[in-house]
């Protein structure tokens, strides 16, 4: 999910009334210090940072005057959480506290519905005393929300009465409102602060917004609707650049590992679904290898998201293998797959083995083409079927890295093959990049790939080939014409090139 | 009778004019579904695949009559109101296949579903396959490979992993042991038809006698087969994998279902439970045809 930081979460709360202590976020001292003064009195200076138990860390810091406030800040700025930097503060009033409770939406997968709850014990530790202490739920209806007076009757069964049930209730419902319009998996504050002086504040907030939802909220400003335990590396926001500009299938790419050196036994991995991405990684996991990157590419994705995917992965340096691996049943066609990652491999000068598993409807030819690029490369890439298991896979990439299965020249670690234009040539362009075919190269064989592998897109005159389709019937068939790229070089020679840019790699 | 898709189902297809929902409504056809109607607001009156489009649920039905089950390709953004629109007209059967549905839309379509007593299978499914009866969405790809992986028998399959509903099926087959249904609950952390209510369907269905399910972490659909169990509400035998051991918490593996949050979810939790009420849990996948004979003897 997408997650939210506490001042994020805090201006939600506050868009549908719920108080929130007085206070900005800071990235320097020097702007902590003119908040406090701004303030005026003792406030809290806290990390803002995706992690549970900022106290224990020493992530929360109070201040009574602003050089205290500064300093707080510059002590915590820069403070290593896993591996995220904390790069902004939250300075706010401090409360004063009479009591602490805990409220939170999050959803309940076996009821389908949006569960309330409130409890009477907030603070740190809540989900140990929450075992213990009262804690009331609601099942929410998501067209409604929480009605006012329903959120009323939960309080007071803990024994609220009066200004303080009005307050409290107001905040549930406030709590359920921001939940449901901003689609949340999770909205939770913790604590819920009475202070002494009667009023209730939300003193943190913590909200996780429905990857699949995030299209709706382009207010919230997320970068990168994913999960991910470490802040976005360079090569996983040009994937989800990848990702959001080509809607056809599944594209997942996640690094698990930076910073490794060959021989460390770190493999690309390159999976097809996500069952059977898991099985295929427990697969490599046994047999000694680590893994790089988690990528995922399903759904039926065309061979340029494949082969862009593929480009991804292989610009991770250092890495001691490729290897790829789905379900090993696929019911979509394999060899828009095995396209993408020829071409990849082509580009790349594949010094590394890759061992693919390709299992599924037209597997024959997905093998076949892999077998066929495998000529033009200096490492060996092995190509397998559904009755090949992943362990047995798994075991050809142990035996492909030991063996050292590559050329001796071939260089590490891999660089992009330049590509000359050629002067002569036919160009056109395509949706996402442009084609080029080398009019001079263009011999009997090559137009024979381009008739069979282009269907439509093709008509040979003169002996050259010319476009037969619009520009715009011609925009969508990349995945042709990268099977006609492939196919030339394996049957002809080089004279197609599909140029298929992908933003911020190898600019 | 199989569970959910036979050959005496009258099946339409929202989104039939699409590049997916053409190619899979040709699957469908091929392997003897009974795909009646086509529904793409816009596009009535035409014909796809030799079947009638028209631009509403309600006028397909009241031309073609009524309709057990919808099947829906639309876009993702589209789904809900393709979803009400469907139930609306009466359809109590609903295949969502898109993925990327956004969760609160699956709510809202859930607390329809309840209160019309419709069920829906997905969102982000494969779909459900009766073996030599009839496929609602895309498992198999083409009916010659769908008809040439799975052998007909009587143990069901529910998975939660797309592709691995194909692969058990097929190794199953291949090991010699039959299939009744096949079975994607969806990757998503809300689905329809969770694996305890696949099982229900299964433990009532008389041409099923096991079932298999391919698991995985997150979520607590696998806890709640074993609470099923305890409770004596599934009695034919289990035997599960489950998928995930290597990740980490708080890491995603693509389905936006296989995560462990706050420790909930975890491999280990899982399989824990379903050996205590007596299912048989594999370590590995490529165990499960033996495991399948093992428990059948």
């Amino acid at each position: 999910m997408a997650r939210l930081h506490e001042y994020e979460g805090k201006r939600l709360l506050s868009g549908v009334r719920i108080a929130v202590p007085a206070g900005r976020v800071a990235s320097s001292a020097d702007e902590a210090r003119s908040i406090a003064s701004q303030i005026g009195g003792p406030v809290v200076v806290k990390i803002q940072a995706w992690t549970t138990g900022r106290a224990n860390l020493g992530g929360i810091r109070f201040a009574d005057t602003t050089d205290q406030a500064a300093d707080a800040a510059r002590q915590l700025l820069g403070m290593k959480i896993g591996s995220f930097e904390v790069d902004k503060v939250l300075v706010e009033q401090k409360l004063d506290v009479a009591e602490e409770y805990y409220a939170a939406v999050i959803i309940d997968d076996a009821a389908r519905r949006p569960l309330l709850m409130f409890s009477l014990a907030g603070g740190s530790g809540v989900e140990e005393r929450a075992r213990r202490e009262t804690v009331v739920t609601r099942h929410l209806d998501v067209t409604r929300g929480l009605p006012d007076y329903e959120a009323r009757n939960l309080v007071r069964r803990l024994g609220f009465a009066g200004r303080k049930l009005a307050a409290v209730s107001a905040a549930l419902v406030g709590l359920a409102k921001v939940a449901i319009s901003n689609d949340a998996r999770t909205a939770e504050i913790n604590p819920l602060v009475l202070t002494r002086d009667g009023k209730v504040v939300a003193a943190d907030c913590r909200v996780t917004v429905d990857d699949y939802a995030v299209y709706r909220h382009p207010e919230l400003g997320i970068e990168i609707a994913r999960e991910l335990d470490h802040p976005p590396t360079s090569l996983e926001r040009i994937a989800y650049k990848v990702e959001t500009d080509d809607h056809r299938g599944t594209f997942y790419f996640a690094q698990l590992a930076e910073g490794f050196k060959q021989g460390d036994g770190y493999l690309g991995f390159h999976g097809a679904g996500g069952g059977g991405s898991m099985m295929s990684m427990d697969a490599i996991t046994k047999a000694g290898f680590k893994i790089a990157n988690f990528t995922d590419t399903s759904g039926n994705p065309s061979a340029a998201k494949v082969y862009r995917e593929a480009m991804i992965i292989l610009a991770q340096a250092n890495l001691d293998g490729y290897f790829g691996s789905g379900s090993g049943v696929a019911s979509q066609e394999q060899y828009h797959s095995a396209y993408g990652l020829a071409k990849a491999f082509y580009e790349m000068n594949l010094s590394i083995p890759a061992v693919i598993r390709l299992g599924g409807n037209s597997e024959d030819r997905a093998v076949q083409i892999l077998a066929d690029a495998r000529r033009h490369l200096p490492a060996a890439v092995e190509g397998y079927r559904k009755d090949d298991t992943p362990a047995f896979c798994a075991e050809r990439m142990r035996a492909l890295v030991d063996a050292g299965a590559r050329d001796a020249e071939s260089q590490l670690p891999m660089t992009r093959r330049a590509y000359n234009p050629p002067d002569n040539a036919l160009t056109f362009a395509i949706s996402g990049g442009t084609v080029t075919i080398d009019l001079d190269k263009c011999d009997e064989a090559t137009n024979a790939v381009l008739t069979e592998y282009g269907g439509p897109i093709f008509e040979i005159a003169d002996g050259k080939p010319a476009l037969r389709l619009s520009a715009e019937e011609v925009a969508g068939k990349d995945s042709e014409l990268i099977a006609c790229e492939v196919e030339c070089r394996a049957k002809a020679n080089d004279a197609v090139y599909v140029h298929l840019p992908i933003r911020g790699l190898f600019d | 009778m199989a569970i959910l898709i036979d050959e005496t189902k009258r099946v339409m297809v929202q989104g039939i004019t699409g590049r997916e929902g053409m190619a899979r409504t040709k699957l469908m056809l091929e392997f003897g579904t009974q795909v009646v109607a086509g529904c793409t607001p816009g596009k009535g009156g035409q014909e796809a695949l030799g079947v009638p489009v028209f631009d509403t649920v309600e006028q397909a039905i009241e031309t073609v009559g009524q309709l057990d089950i919808s099947v829906i390709f639309v876009p993702a953004p589209l789904v809900k109101s393709a979803a009400l629109e469907a139930m609306a007209a009466g359809v109590r059967l609903l295949v969502i296949v898109p993925d990327r549905v956004p969760l609160y839309d699956v709510l809202e379509i859930a607390q329809v579903a309840e209160t019309t007593g419709a069920t829906f299978v997905g969102p982000n499914t494969l779909g459900v396959l009766s073996v030599g009866r009839g496929v609602l969405g895309m498992i198999g790809g083409r009916a010659e490979s769908a008809r040439q992986w799975f052998k007909r028998g009587s143990t069901g399959v529910a998975s939660r992993s797309g592709g691995m509903t194909s692969s058990t099926g097929y190794y199953l087959s291949k090991a010699g042991i039959g299939l009744s249904t096949l079975v994607h609950v969806g990757g998503d952390a809300v689905v329809g038809l969770p694996l305890p209510d696949a099982l229900e369907r299964f433990e009532d269905d008389p041409d099923t006698d096991s079932v298999v399910i391919f698991g995985e972490i997150g979520g607590t659909q696998e806890e709640r087969v074993a609470d099923l169990i305890e409770r004596g509400r599934f009695t034919k035998p289990l035997i599960a994998y489950i998928g995930g051991k290597a990740a980490r918490e708080g890491t995603r593996f693509s389905h936006a279902g296989a995560i462990i949050e706050g420790g909930r979810g975890t491999h280990e939790q899982k399989v824990k439970r379903l050996r205590e009420v007596g299912a048989t849990v594999v370590d590995s996948f490529g165990d499960l045809p033996e495991a399948v004979k093992g428990a059948l003897s």
